[in-house]
């Protein structure tokens, strides 16, 4: 005897003259926190033979919800095959919720499609989904485009507290993870360099590599992923959660441009700062560069100030300001994009932000790309 | 003789890819009308309101502004026919980056070209109205969910626009507040001839307020019922009276 505190089951078949019914008696306490039974265990008792299912609960001492789903679960059995169900046993609470459940048929509405499941159908259907987005971004391109020839005559609206807003939060305060990031980097360079150049003993030349490779290549490349994670994912949030709370729709049912609204101050803000953190970073890596060349590989302050001087010319910074502001703008153009594509819901404006950091460093990386191999075919 | 009437639907239909929410939508909106979108949740009605103020183009049929067919108008044409509209979304919708004051000034200033004073007056009284009288410098995040459907009215109304469309006026408001703001509507209506379309279960609202409505079917994917909501409740299709009696004939 296992008391109250357990849940009983019993099977009990009925005489061979009353019909083939199969008592089933429930006793004990039948609730969720007493590790209930599987309706399925009772399928093997429900032969060809039995044709009617009585419940009998003379001996049940508590109940909740568990009760009900394993008797709802038998009843789902019992219909496949055909047995009646006699549930006149059962307490007449547990009777009237079991007849609600039942009441409303299950409803076939158009849920989302369940995709194939074979590996290489899920790539194709992700390599077809990703040049189904290409119209989009193209449409969403040219859009941006005539909001900024309407910024340019003047005719496109948007608050400029909102601009400084995002000025702020792009520029001084993406300052410590820049200030950061770029001196590891440019020690990084320093070392990678002297390895190299101490087997021909041309330590000083340090300087040239860390002030050119700074200046012209990897300041805008790593202040672009920086604020890619920064900044391009919060606008993404951003614009996604305004979707999803409908104030997208609010502006454009006004005829307000939400483009000119909302995209334009963001875009504007990024094309400014993301060129000038990509001068702030050079400058820090060269600090770095400095700092391990004098410590370490015993080259004079002056001596690498002057080589650094020598190193630098117009066209390296020209290279490095024209990378970041194209890199600033793809990171605005990737968090606006994803942004005002948002579904509604929670989760959209989660795949909204991971997705505009993705399609901010492919763009970044493809970017980076064509203007290094057409720089050095025009020789800049 | 009559005024053309200010909103004609023609067999309109609406769709999510090739489910189709609502088929064969045919009603007429006159000028004064409070004109109520009924049926139950999730039969179409936000997807109707959708296709009314151009957020999503109909798979077929036309929505006629004053005799202006709306899909068909070229862009500059279509905006000039959405600022004669007003609309209040489920969740208010402002935009949670201003204050209230400057969500209602925004279209003031955005279409009038008055100065800062007077739309700062104007967007007073209009928050006065909703009852919201000096909350115009707080931000959306910090109003409770009355407040905002209140201030999201106020944005509405605030070009005094020839039609208002609102989605679910009364969700989530208690019953006083809820009466209140029928109360609005229909002063509204009155005072300054404002015709309502107004999307909504809830239904003492639907017996006061409206004066002819329609009923959207989830089962058959149209309308069902369309006359005076009272009418409706009295002798009209069964499953409407079902409705408008919370299941109480059947």
């Amino acid at each position: 005897m296992r008391g109250a505190a357990a849940w009983q089951l019993d099977l009990r078949p009925g005489d061979a003259d009353s019909s083939g019914t199969l008592f089933i008696s429930l006793g004990g306490r039948w609730r969720i926190d007493q590790g209930l039974p599987a309706p399925e265990t009772l399928n093997d008792s429900l032969d060809a033979s039995v044709r009617r299912v009585r419940f009998e609960a003379e001996q049940l001492a508590d109940w909740d919800s568990g009760l009900l789903s394993f008797v709802a679960g038998i009843g789902r059995s019992c219909t496949e095959r055909g047995i009646a169900i006699d549930d006149s046993g059962l307490p007449p609470g547990a009777r009237r919720l079991l007849a609600m459940a039942a009441a409303v048929p299950e409803q076939r509405l158009a849920g989302r499609p369940v995709g194939p499941q074979d590996p290489f159908a899920q790539v194709g259907e992700a390599t077809l989904e990703f040049f189904r987005g290409a119209p989009q971004m193209l449409a969403f391109l040219g859009e941006v485009v005539m909001s900024l020839l309407r910024l340019i005559s003047g005719r496109a609206r948007f608050r400029t507290r909102d601009l400084w807003l995002e000025i702020e939060e792009v520029g001084p305060r993406a300052l410590p993870i820049v200030s950061v990031i770029s001196f590891l980097v440019g020690l990084i360079l320093a070392y990678l360099g002297a390895d190299q150049l101490m087997l021909v003993g041309a330590q000083i030349f340090i300087a040239d590599l860390v002030a050119i490779g700074m200046v012209r290549e990897v300041g805008a490349l790593m202040t672009g992923i920086i604020i890619a994670g920064r900044t391009g994912a919060a606008f993404a949030a951003q614009l996604g959660t305004m979707q999803v709370n409908e104030e997208i729709d609010a502006y454009n049912v006004l005829g307000i441009s939400a483009i000119d609204f909302l995209v334009l101050p963001r875009i504007l803000a990024l094309m400014l700062m993301v060129p000038l953190l990509t001068l702030y970073s050079g400058f820090i890596g060269m600090l770095a560069g400095l700092l391990v060349s004098v410590t370490i590989f015993d080259i004079g302050v002056f001596e690498y100030y002057t080589e650094t001087l020598r190193a630098l010319e117009f066209k390296q910074f020209a290279v490095g300001l024209s990378k970041g502001t194209v890199y600033g703008a793809m990171i605005a153009f990737a968090g606006c994009l994803r942004g005002m594509q948002c579904g509604r819901s929670a989760e959209a404006v989660g795949h909204a932000a991971t997705s505009a950091v993705v399609t901010a460093i492919l763009l970044i990386t493809i970017a980076a790309s064509i203007m290094t191999i057409v720089y050095y075919q025009l020789g800049i | 003789m009559y005024a053309t009437p200010r909103i004609e639907v023609r067999d309109l239909s609406m769709a999510y890819g090739d489910f189709i929410v609502q088929r064969g939508l045919d009603f007429t909106v006159n000028k004064g009308d409070i004109f109520v979108v009924m049926g139950g949740n999730g039969c179409g009605k936000t997807t109707l309101m959708r296709a009314l103020v151009g957020l999503q183009r109909p798979v077929a049929g036309s929505v006629l502004y004053s005799g202006e067919d709306f899909w068909n108008a070229a862009e500059e044409e279509q905006q000039r026919l959405k600022r004669r509209l007003g609309i209040l979304f489920q969740g208010g919708a402002l935009w949670s980056s201003l204050t209230l004051a400057e969500n209602v000034a925004l279209p003031i200033a955005e279409y009038t070209g008055l100065p800062p004073a007077r739309v700062d007056e104007i967007v007073a009284f209009k928050l006065a109205l909703v009852g919201l009288a000096g909350c115009e410098d707080l931000y959306p995040a910090e109003l409770s969910g009355g407040m905002k459907k209140r201030a999201g009215l106020a944005r509405a109304m605030a070009l005094d626009p020839d039609i208002l469309v609102i989605d679910e006026p009364s969700s989530g408001l208690d019953p006083l507040t809820a009466r209140r703001l029928d109360e609005l509507i229909m002063e509204l209506r009155d005072s300054l001839g404002t015709t309502f379309v107004v999307v909504t279960h809830e239904l003492a609202s639907i017996l006061t307020i409206g004066n002819n409505s329609i009923y959207l079917d989830s089962d058959s994917h149209t309308m069902i019922a369309t006359g005076h909501p009272q009418d409706a409740l009295k002798n009209g299709h069964p499953k409407v009276r079902h409705f408008l009696t919370r299941g109480g004939t059947t």
